[in-house]
């Protein structure tokens, strides 16, 4: 590949390997889950405001809501928002504390990865057990 | 080290290469700024939301409608709408910058993330102050 150095000058770069040569580090996974979660949770702003806007509406349209949201479609969309919630939160205070240049040591990484997708899991099914407890 | 005034080296950096600090323009921590305080205010915000509406779970709109009009719920609604769009939007435009090159269709998903998410967050406000205001206590 061409590039150009910092002095504008035209050089040869060499290319490094694609993803697909590399064994997946947890971190890797990790890190383009921040990125894949954050994306999810934009698109459930979405439904955060379709509620609201349901909440405001007519008796028809809010039932109408509350229905597509119990049905399975619904329910699993809500099930992948409060996972991807939870993901990015923990995940989220990672990125906190790395930006007061603590926690880079590679042993420390690889544990905090795992960690964070055992809080997710652990998360998750603390919220669903509690939300399906209580639903009326 | 008494012979240290010898020592030299050369930077070979451009003059773009340069700017240092903040930049010319004095914004250059700015975006990343507004995704770590928009984070901090998202953590207490979000954890919030969820063990309320864990509480309205099947509720009927009455409920939903009262809990959204009572004022401290208003403020921290309209406070999650806002930040969280505010937060998803400065998230999606460092992604774009990430994959899409080509200068024109950079521009036009920049301009249509910034207009949706502005527009989600106004319909979310309205619809939290139309019940603020019209709800009956
Ligand atoms: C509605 C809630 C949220 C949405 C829609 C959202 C969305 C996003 C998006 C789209 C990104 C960009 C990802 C990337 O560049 O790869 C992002 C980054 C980030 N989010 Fe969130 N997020 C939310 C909540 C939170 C919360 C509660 C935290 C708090 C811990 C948080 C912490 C972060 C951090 C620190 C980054 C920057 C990561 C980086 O620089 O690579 N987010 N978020």
């Amino acid at each position: 590949m061409i590039g150009r150095d910092s002095a504008g000058g035209l050089v040869r770069r060499p290319l490094s390997p694609h993803l697909q040569t590399y064994r997946w580090p947890v971190t890797m996974l990790s890190s383009i889950l921040h990125r894949a979660t954050g994306i999810a949770l934009a698109a459930g702003c979405v439904l955060l405001v379709w509620w609201l806007v349901a909440a405001a509406g007519s008796p028809a349209y809010f039932a109408f809501v509350q229905g597509f949201l119990a049905s399975w479609l619904g329910v699993l969309m809500l099930l992948g928002w409060v996972a991807a919630l939870s993901y990015h939160v923990l995940n989220g205070i990672r990125h906190l504390v790395w930006d007061t240049a603590r926690g880079f040591e590679k042993p420390g990484l690889n544990a905090t990865s795992y960690a964070i997708l055992g809080g997710t899991a652990a998360l998750t099914l603390l919220v669903w057990v509690v939300g399906f407890a209580v639903w009326r | 080290m008494s012979d240290s005034s010898k020592l030299s080296i050369t930077v070979r950096r451009s003059q773009l290469g340069q700017v240092r600090g903040l930049g010319a323009a004095r914004g250059g921590v700015r975006h990343w700024w507004v995704q770590r305080l928009t984070a901090m205010a998202l953590l207490p915000l979000t954890i919030w939301f969820v063990i309320s509406v864990l509480g309205l779970l099947g509720a009927p709109q009455s409920a939903v409608a009262g809990f959204v009009a009572a004022p401290v719920n208003t403020v921290l609604l309209v406070a999650l709408v806002a930040i969280s769009l505010h937060h998803a939007e400065a998230g999606v435009q460092t992604v774009i910058e990430d994959y899409v090159h080509r200068e024109g269709s950079r521009i036009a998903s920049l301009l249509a993330v910034k207009a949706l998410t502005l527009f989600l967050a106004l319909v979310g406000i309205i619809a939290v102050l139309k019940l603020a205001f019209t709800a009956v206590h």
